[in-house]
């Protein structure tokens, strides 16, 4: 589709269901027609009373009303598969769907606990799980290699590193962290972190419909932010990159960005020598939605993943663009239970089904919500024997080790 | 209906709790408080009776840190009046407040007489739940405590509460109003506000604000702090190492030392 090689657009944070019509990203979806691509295309969109296609009808309609009372949007993981098919090009997840979303939290007359806490915890500690801020960097005491603080170290670093909540306080995330830092530390690569002053980039408040919550993080983050020194970000996170990317800028962000994956990549000439320990995997490469779907990142994790000595790489029959989503992404992380009440197959079970069909014996991954979701899946589908659910940089920080 | 809601703030547990260099109180170098998880069930209470029988919700909460947002919150949430308590102790006892609040709540224009007063039955620093009856007493009104539910009947003046006892038994129980509630939880959890909306309150509304006058600064306390600990271990579990096999061994040991074998 030639809308895939156009720069995704930025959107603003002050478009609103009332002046959609005056932006032009509003007026894109008036040029839906109605085709179904976006229905068809969602991994959910068969349990939806209200899939893109029938919202953007129900807002021509002027009956927008009945969908913020229904629960339909709740199965809307903010993937961008819809917004990547669609024949107009229309950003049904980046623009319609969050406005939407938006109302749907305010009318709902119930809300699934978990995601509430989640919120809640998010808002007062800066992270879901409700954890002390005062732990957040903890991790960085085992990591192995010296990690600079600002807030103890306020000297100029070439790049100040996002790591983002799950990868500090979930264990499994402060492994990535760990190998994230080594690879860091070898390369040479003059880092700080914010340490316990770090908070969540808030790109989840905004696709999972609280706008109020990711507008407080935004501001605290750019305040934040702005008392350090720093030539570039590079953030762990491929949400947090998209929050920073897409939705900062409105706060006037401008500071040079990258994700881990790309980061890495450009080193590959330096990171390669140091590839000597064989890893005889066959890996299968799960493509996150923000990295790759939306901002076009396919080939670099897998470049990274050929240079490892002894990788073989096999293809999942859903790949590049066509991947499924983990089911993380517009809160979905905190809506597994319940999509159990409604009896819905988690996507996270759907795809490590479709990982272990392979046969490959370890699932790569480079998005945090990633690891925790198919580590889960496998051993609800009996598979965690078979593969194991590794991230991009612990495999090459396991292949540094000779 | 008019409904009193009496919240209040305490400790938040999710930051470690250290004893301040006293050796009486909490150190408050990283303490952060947080609204009394019971309080928070009598407002959702409150706000269902708003709901189901009209009326107004009034919440009352004695500052400190924090209280502005959890009030503002409540008014967000639907509360019609938040009124802040100023001066007196930072921190007080259950009975200090409750008689605290016994004498001011009359002086407060347009609250007393009220339907009912909801508050927690319980709260982290009243494991004992005495503020809530304490009051009540005060006030010369009934009182239940640990009420899960409560079904009002504004035309003749009562409510049907359900009260929980151990071993999963409840009591139902006719109240004539006004009345104390002292709440354990309310029909469903304490509802979301949106963050736009409490932001929405804070700019668009106002906090009352009621001084507690200089005669009842100081308050006799009976009871005294003479000292404040955490818990000292007096054990440890026994961690065993070795081989499958060698653990066995150790296990088959320590059975048979203990006449288990």
């Amino acid at each position: 589709m030639g809308h895939l090689a156009t720069p995704p657009i930025k959107t603003s944070c002050e478009i609103t269901l009332e002046n959609l019509w005056q932006t032009a990203e509003g007026r894109k979806v008036l040029t839906c027609i109605q085709c179904g691509t976006c229905a068809g295309t969602c991994p959910y969109g068969e349990v939806m009373d209200y899939p893109p296609r029938r919202i953007i009808g129900m807002l021509r309609a002027g009956l927008l009303e009945e969908v913020y009372v229904s629960e339909s949007l709740l199965n809307c993981v903010a993937c961008y598969a819809c917004k990547a098919k669609c024949p107009r090009g229309i950003d049904l997840t980046g623009v319609l769907l969050p406005l939407v979303k938006e109302q749907v939290l305010l009318h709902v007359p119930e809300m699934p606990v978990e995601l509430q806490k989640a919120l809640e915890n998010t808002l007062r500690y800066g992270n879901p799980m409700g954890e002390s801020p005062r732990k957040r960097a903890a991790w960085a005491k085992t990591a192995g290699v010296p990690i600079r603080v600002f807030s103890e170290d306020a000297r100029t670093a070439d790049v100040l590193w996002f790591v983002e909540c799950y990868n500090s306080f979930y264990p499994r995330g402060q492994n990535i962290s760990r190998a994230t830092a080594k690879l860091f530390h070898i390369l040479g690569v003059d880092f700080a972190i914010l340490g316990n002053e770090e908070k969540c980039a808030g790109e989840c408040g905004r696709l999972s419909w609280e706008t109020g919550l990711s507008n407080t993080l935004m501001e605290y983050n750019m305040a934040l932010l702005a008392k350090y020194r720093f030539h570039r970000i590079v953030t762990s996170s491929p949400h947090a990159y998209d929050a920073f990317k897409y939705r900062y800028p409105v706060l006037g962000f401008n500071y040079t960005l990258e994700q881990t994956v790309p980061f890495l990549f450009s080193y590959l000439e330096h990171l390669k020598p140091r590839l000597k320990r064989k890893l005889n995997y066959r890996v299968t490469y799960h493509d996150s939605c923000c990295l790759g779907r939306h901002n076009n990142y396919y080939e670099e994790p897998r470049e990274l993943l050929r240079a490892i000595p002894g990788m073989q790489l096999v293809e999942m029959t859903h790949n590049r663009i066509n991947t499924i989503c983990c089911g993380g992404g517009g809160g979905g992380m905190w809506l597994d239970t319940y999509y159990k009440t409604k009896n819905q197959e988690r996507l996270s079970e759907r795809r490590a089904r479709e990982a272990v069909a392979t046969g490959a014996d370890v699932l790569a991954v480079a998005c945090d919500y990633e690891v925790s979701r198919f580590e889960d899946a496998l051993k609800v589908l009996g598979a965690d024997k078979k593969m194991v659910v590794k991230d991009v940089t612990e495999l090459l920080a396991e292949a540094l080790e000779d | 209906m008019k409904i009193i809601v009496v919240l209040k703030m305490v400790p938040d547990v999710v930051e470690e709790l250290e004893v301040a260099s006293d050796g009486k109180s909490l150190s408050t170098d990283f303490l952060r408080l947080i609204v009394n998880e019971r309080d928070a069930h009598a407002l959702e209470a409150a706000l269902l009776i708003k709901e189901r029988h009209g009326g107004s919700v009034i919440v009352v909460g004695h500052e400190a840190p924090e209280i502005e947002e959890v009030l503002f919150s409540a008014l967000a949430k639907g509360a019609d009046r938040a009124i802040k308590v100023t001066g007196g102790a930072a921190e007080m006892t259950a009975r200090g407040a409750a008689l605290l609040l016994a004498k001011l709540l009359p002086t407060i224009p347009g609250v007393l007489p009220a339907d009912l007063i909801l508050t927690g039955c319980q709260a982290l620093d009243d494991l004992d739940g005495q503020t809530a009856p304490l009051l009540a007493c005060a006030l010369n009104l009934p009182y239940l405590g640990l009420v899960s539910r409560i079904e009002a009947d504004p035309a003749a003046q009562k409510a049907t509460v359900a009260k929980e006892y151990a071993g999963g038994v409840h009591g139902e129980f006719e109240v004539p109003l006004p009345a104390v509630l002292g709440i354990q939880g309310a029909e469903k959890p304490p509802r979301y506000v949106p963050v736009a909306k409490v932001r929405a309150a804070t700019k668009s509304q106002k906090l009352e604000s009621v001084a507690i006058p200089a005669a009842e600064e100081s308050m006799p306390t009976h009871v005294e702090v003479l000292q404040l600990s955490k818990p000292e271990s007096t054990g440890h579990a026994e961690m065993l190492e070795g081989t499958p096999e060698e653990l066995a061994g150790k296990v088959c040991e320590i059975l048979a030392g203990r006449g288990l074998l």
